[in-house]
């Protein structure tokens, strides 16, 4: 019974087709690069993407890098926040309370399709853009050796494990914005309103970044630590922002969760 | 449409109570949506559960099933509290509010699974999981008359097919109570007849209907006990014989009105063209007394009153009532 949520999420035309989307920007990125082997010089441009012409395999980092900042998000929220609200819209909510499945129950079901959802995208870029660098980029040698960002070198071990706990600290950062957007799904009936308020909260977040006059309020915005996994590449690691990231986006979690569940299982269902 | 295979008798007794709701109350900011209803549903009972557009039906029917949370009051089920027993009386409840709702790119064949597989499987004869599952749904789509379209998405349905579909999800777990808002909407006449019928079948077979409307003519042919529901207010409850009993008045319509009238004297209360309305419980003997008179009487019986006269009345009774403010 646990796989319902799964097979309605991932039986649906337009998981995919996200997913797709979500895969299409590295790509054609990856396709620009191999084409012209312009790449952009060191510190500026996406990170990572000044070494890939040497090494292919770490553009499966260079792709998460490149949509972390927007396209990640936009197919996170949409998701997260069509979870509740689009089964309110739909009418199905009401008959699905009905059934009878426990309103608590129906959340934590939401909620790990939505988590399946942000691993299977985060993995699938992680892995589209380790094959896509492969064949189109640098044909150094899996085996080949980073320069750091501090300016040692890093062995493939250290690179793969590296790289691991990158995937899993963005992870982390987007399950931030998978609970934002389904505690504001428990709000409204409208799944869009969702998904909007929910990318709102991610823009202001960013804008407020780059104010100045904000920076008391800038080590609690969500996406103050995202692009922190580059710290993963120092040598030794710089872990004091990852940390920090980690604790921040654990708040929200627990804060957000919290609310929606307190909100969904107290909430009249008149939709 | 199909027979019934084994029906689902409840264990209970034919006259306990299957919903009975104390100060059911429900207030959206200033409105009061629900006020004080006292519902008293048996089993056995159709119950026609009457009220114009926006009197409170579907939000008592929503608090009825957990959906909306009552201001005050207390709502049972089966004799179980609602919503805080919801996880054992709702399994035995099946209920089409608001209109059906299904999701439109898959079949309603997989949309009646996906529905039985969201939660837990029943018990009983129509029990099993994932095995009866598919029998379960072929079973409950041959029952509202689905069957030869099941497998096209519930997209391409039609208004009509989609409630029926509702039916059939509601039917599905062979429920021993069933809440139905409105559940000829979108039927041609054909359809109304079918799902009246259907429901007939399942009262016999010991399916406790509960059945709110706006269409008297529905509710007149099909109830056994009203309700009635006027701007949140419980205004009428009773046996739907009770209401349709013989008023003691004969009406009789006669080409020979004057005759009539002179010859039954005072027991004339009313004339309206040629019908006249008798005091006298007897119609029979009104007959003889005018037939033995020569009187031509075209048309000849007991008064009875609509279900369109009853509500007028308990409707209006509560209209003067009311202090303008």
């Amino acid at each position: 019974m646990k796989g319902v949520e799964l097979v309605k999420l991932f039986g649906r035309r337009r998981t995919w087709v996200a997913l797709l989307l979500l895969n299409l920007l590295p790509t054609v990125v990856a396709g620009t690069l191999a084409w012209t082997g312009i790449a952009p010089q060191p510190g500026s441009g996406p990170a990572f993407l000044s070494a890939v012409l040497a090494d292919g395999s770490l553009f499966a980092i260079a792709a998460l890098a490149i949509v972390l900042p927007l396209f990640l998000p936009i197919a996170i929220s949409v998701v997260a926040g069509e979870a509740v609200a689009g089964e309110a819209q739909a009418g199905t909510l009401r008959y699905l309370l009905i059934r009878p499945v426990g309103r608590t129950r129906l959340l934590l079901r939401k909620l790990g399709a939505v988590v399946a959802f942000v691993l299977v995208a985060v993995l699938s870029v992680a892995g589209v853009g380790y094959v896509v660098g492969r064949l189109l980029l640098g044909r150094a040698p899996a085996s080949g050796t980073l320069i750091s960002l501090s300016g040692s070198t890093l062995t493939p071990a250290d690179i793969a494990w590296r790289t691991a706990v990158a995937i899993a600290y963005v992870t982390v950062s987007m399950l931030g914005v998978a609970a934002m957007a389904l505690f504001l799904s428990t709000l409204t009936d409208s799944p869009q309103a969702a998904s909007l308020g929910a990318m709102a909260f991610l823009i202001g977040s960013s804008l407020l970044l780059t104010v100045d006059a904000a920076r008391p309020l800038q080590p609690f915005l969500p996406t103050r630590y995202w692009l922190s996994f580059v710290d993963l590449y120092r040598d030794p690691v710089l872990w004091s922002n990852i940390e920090r990231g980690v604790a921040l986006q654990l708040v929200y979690l627990g804060v957000l969760l919290t609310a929606a569940w307190a909100n969904f299982v107290t909430r009249d269902v008149t939709s | 449409m199909t027979d019934l295979p084994h029906p689902s008798q409840s264990s209970s007794s034919s006259s306990s109570t299957v919903i009975r709701t104390d100060g059911l109350t429900k207030v959206y900011g200033r409105v009061t949506a629900v006020d004080d209803v006292m519902l008293d549903v048996r089993a056995g009972d159709i119950y026609g559960f009457l009220g114009a557009n926006g009197s409170g039906k579907t939000t008592t029917v929503r608090c009825l099933l957990g959906l909306v949370l009552p201001t005050s009051g207390s709502i049972e089920l089966f004799g179980q509290a609602m919503p805080k027993r919801a996880s054992s009386v709702l399994p035995r409840v099946g209920a089409l509010v608001e209109g059906p709702a299904a999701y439109g790119h898959l079949s309603g064949r997989a949309n009646l699974e996906m529905y039985d597989a969201s939660g837990r499987a029943p018990s009983g004869p129509m029990g099993g999981g994932r095995r009866g599952r598919r029998h379960r749904a072929e079973e409950a789509l041959s029952l509202v008359g689905l069957s030869a379209v099941g497998a096209r998405p519930v997209r391409a349905y039609s208004l009509g097919m989609r409630q029926r579909l509702g039916l059939a999800a509601a039917l599905m777990r062979r429920p021993d109570l069933l809440v139905l808002d409105e559940p000829t909407n979108g039927l041609d006449p054909q359809g109304i007849r079918e799902i009246r019928e259907l429901l007939l079948q399942l009262h016999a077979a010991g399916t406790t209907v509960f059945l709110s409307s706006h269409l008297l003519a529905e509710v007149e042919q099909l109830c056994t006990r009203i309700g009635l529901l006027d701007r949140g207010r419980l205004v009428l409850e009773e046996q739907l014989d009770v209401l349709r009993a013989p008023t003691g008045r004969t009406v009789v319509e006669t080409v020979d009105v004057e005759r009539a009238a002179e010859l039954l004297g005072p027991a004339v209360e009313a004339r309206e063209g040629e019908r006249l309305l008798v005091r006298c419980d007897d119609p029979a003997a009104v007959n003889a007394r005018l037939v033995g008179a020569l009187v031509r009487v075209r048309q000849l019986g007991p008064e009875r009153r609509t279900l369109e006269d009853v509500i007028d009345e308990h409707t209006r009774a509560r209209a003067a009532e009311e202090v303008p403010t």
